[in-house]
């Protein structure tokens, strides 16, 4: 659809309907505060055009509020938020261009399918062929054309949740906001959520999306980049990958991918290839190092389905602990072994037998597998 | 269940049943059979006929009928709309000013309906407010009596809306007043229809305020009914009552039947 497509005499609003270019989105230390108590800490954030950023953290860390932020919802007490360049903070919800899906959808009960999604170009005062066409595509492109003439209550909650997707991408919103869509989804649908907002990104690769969720398979999924929030303030940020191997510290290495943290202390700061030695217990490991002097204590972070119980080819750590939990579930094993006094977790895929609880266990990880983060406390 | 027994189920229906009969339907019955009545001299009455029904078809008991109608139907779409508007700017505000202010409205409502007209009574009789003996002075007291029920009706409707469908219309560019009628409104209409209904249905059946209050040649039905019954024509009180029930309630089915409409295309 171009531009042409719009009806003679558009207003301000109904450029925004034309509007799709990738837009960039700006937190300029973005506060937020509900009668005095400050729930968003002064937050600064950049999202490039056609990212995806995912917002994670657990409840009452700040997420939800800073999306309903660029959303126009509330109000920040400090800072400025742009979107595309625009400082967008003093303007009305209306007049930002975006378009947002939140968990329980909202689609309007007493609408059609089709004029659900219809809702927001005819707000925009857009013209009616433009507004039947844009339907066409944004059903098309979630596969729900067939289902245009049925109310909501008459799909089911995946489809809803198309529908949703396709009202929110029908007025080409310069930036699309994910408030949890997913998390009204049973597990099985969810999954195949995720896989169906990911080919929708690869088919509109401008279009910038704000992804909130509690859910780190989702964020680990789908984002280009992940911020992590606790307690009102941004605690990691940085590429997907970036994150999940190097997390900055102790919260992000724990709330994406529940590493294992194990207290160690740096034995050897000659670095080998990148790689210095280190004391945990009785064992010594080597890994990446950060550039700490010897003698500095550090948390060593290996993910659970990095350690096996086998000592395999380039798994060259070794880590002995004792086995006090197995939980067969499958394909997939869960096993905690205790080292010293802290509980490391083990995801296996493949156990020729099921180990005995209570017996000597060593584990085994690679040391590109692993990395050092600072002890301190809080973060 | 509460009461799981079957002796205890028939118990419990049985005494519902007498409280409705006693209470309710027994009134209604006698009133009935009065507006029929030809006669009634002993425990039933004594013959049947439609003379009070033809008699109030015409005459001084029609226009009470349509002035009860115009008063009604005015009073409840002014109460409804300003009960409306009331309800949706209240909730705007902080919960503080919306509690108090929302307190407010109810205050006619806990006011005597009589010392309601009096008020109004004195409170219009000079000028420039001048509306002593005038038609807009009972719509004006079954306003001030009605409109808490519509505020309160429509009040709990918007607070029962989750705000995630009036956002997620702003973020889709709606502007506050095409949010308002293509969004909000039509969500809580079932509640918008209860509460002209409860309206209608009170200022139908309003006593009190209007007979201080109402001019010569608006006599509602009510004010009808009672100068009938209080000169001892209790048969055409009861005929003209059983007009008042009925229009009302046809009303008031009537508008049940447009919240079902609209619940039926809801999820």
């Amino acid at each position: 659809m171009t531009a042409a497509a719009l009806g003679d005499g558009r207003t301000a609003t109904q450029d925004l309907v034309r509007a799709g270019a990738a837009s960039t989105v700006g937190f300029d230390k973005v506060s937020v505060a509900y009668r005095g108590a400050v729930v968003l800490k002064p937050l600064t954030l950049e999202v490039a055009a056609g990212e995806i950023l995912a917002m994670i953290g657990p409840s009452g860390s700040g997420k939800t509020t800073a999306l309903r932020a660029v959303a126009g919802f509330v109000r920040p007490v400090s800072g400025r938020i742009r979107v595309g360049g625009t400082d967008v903070t003093d303007l009305p919800p209306y007049e930002r261009g975006l378009a947002m899906v939140v968990q329980n959808y909202a689609l309007f009960p007493h609408m059609r399918v089709a004029d659900n999604v219809a809702f927001g170009l005819r707000a925009r005062g857009a013209a009616r062929t433009l507004i039947e066409s844009r339907v066409d595509d944004a059903l098309g492109v979630v596969g729900m054309r067939t289902f245009r003439k049925r109310y909501p209550r008459e799909l089911s909650g995946g489809q809803q949740q198309r529908v949703a997707i396709a009202r929110a991408l029908a007025v080409r919103p310069r930036v699309l906001l994910l408030d949890e869509p997913l998390s009204a989804l049973d597990a099985q649908i969810r999954r195949s959520m995720v896989e169906e907002i990911a080919r929708l990104h690869a088919d509109l690769p401008d279009l910038t999306i704000l992804y909130v969720t509690h859910d780190q398979s989702e964020a680990l999924t789908l984002a280009d980049r992940i911020a992590i929030l606790k307690d009102g303030a941004l605690c990691a940020v940085g590429r997907t990958a970036d994150l999940y191997r190097r997390p900055p510290n102790r919260f992000a290495a724990e709330f994406l991918g529940r590493a294992n943290l194990l207290p160690v202390v740096i034995e050897d700061d000659r670095s080998v290839g990148g790689m210095v030695a280190v004391r945990a217990g009785a064992d010594r490991l080597l890994v990446a190092g950060d550039g700490a002097p010897a003698g500095t204590r550090r948390l060593l972070c290996v993910r659970p389905q990095h350690l096996t119980l086998t000592a395999e080819l380039g798994y060259s750590n070794r880590i002995g602990g004792r086995l006090r939990q197995v939980h067969w579930q499958g394909e997939l094993t869960h096993l905690v072994a205790e080292v010293g006094d802290s509980l490391v977790r083990i995801v296996a895929t493949r156990l020729p037998a099921l180990p005995e609880r209570g017996g000597a266990v060593d584990m085994f990880f690679a040391p590109g597998d692993a990395s050092l983060i600072p002890e301190e406390a809080g973060v | 269940m509460l009461v799981w027994s079957r002796s205890g189920r028939f118990l419990v229906w049985t005494v519902a049943a007498l409280l409705i009969g006693v209470v309710f339907l027994a009134p209604l019955a006698v009133i009935l059979a009065a507006s029929f009545a030809a006669q009634w001299n002993g425990a039933l009455p004594s013959g049947f006929t439609l003379e009070h029904y033809r008699a109030a078809g015409t005459g001084a008991s029609g226009d009470a009928v349509f002035a009860s109608l115009a008063t009604g139907v005015a009073a409840s779409v002014l109460a409804l709309l300003s009960g409306t508007w009331a309800a949706l700017a209240l909730r705007a505000q902080g919960p503080a000013w919306s509690r108090t202010l929302g307190i407010l409205f109810f205050v006619p409502s806990a006011v005597p309906s009589v010392s309601v007209g009096l008020g109004l009574l004195v409170a219009f009789s000079q000028r420039p407010l001048l509306l002593n003996g005038t038609t807009a002075i009972v719509i004006l007291a079954h306003f001030v009596l009605i409109s808490a029920f519509s505020f309160g009706n429509v009040s709990a409707g918007l607070a029962r809306l989750p705000p995630d469908f009036e956002e997620v219309a702003s973020c889709l560019g709606a502007r506050p007043a095409y949010r308002l009628a293509k969004v909000t409104l039509p969500l809580i209409a079932p509640y918008v229809v209860a509460a002209f209904g409860l309206s209608f249905a009170l200022s139908m059946g309003e006593l009190g305020a209007t007979v201080m209050v109402y001019p010569p040649g608006w006599v509602t039905l009510p004010v009808a009914i009672f100068g009938l019954t209080d000169r001892g024509d209790v048969f055409s009180g009861a005929a003209l009552t059983m007009i008042l029930v009925g229009v009302t309630l046809t009303l008031l089915i009537g508008l049940e039947r447009l919240p079902i409409a609209a619940a039926g295309r809801r999820g």
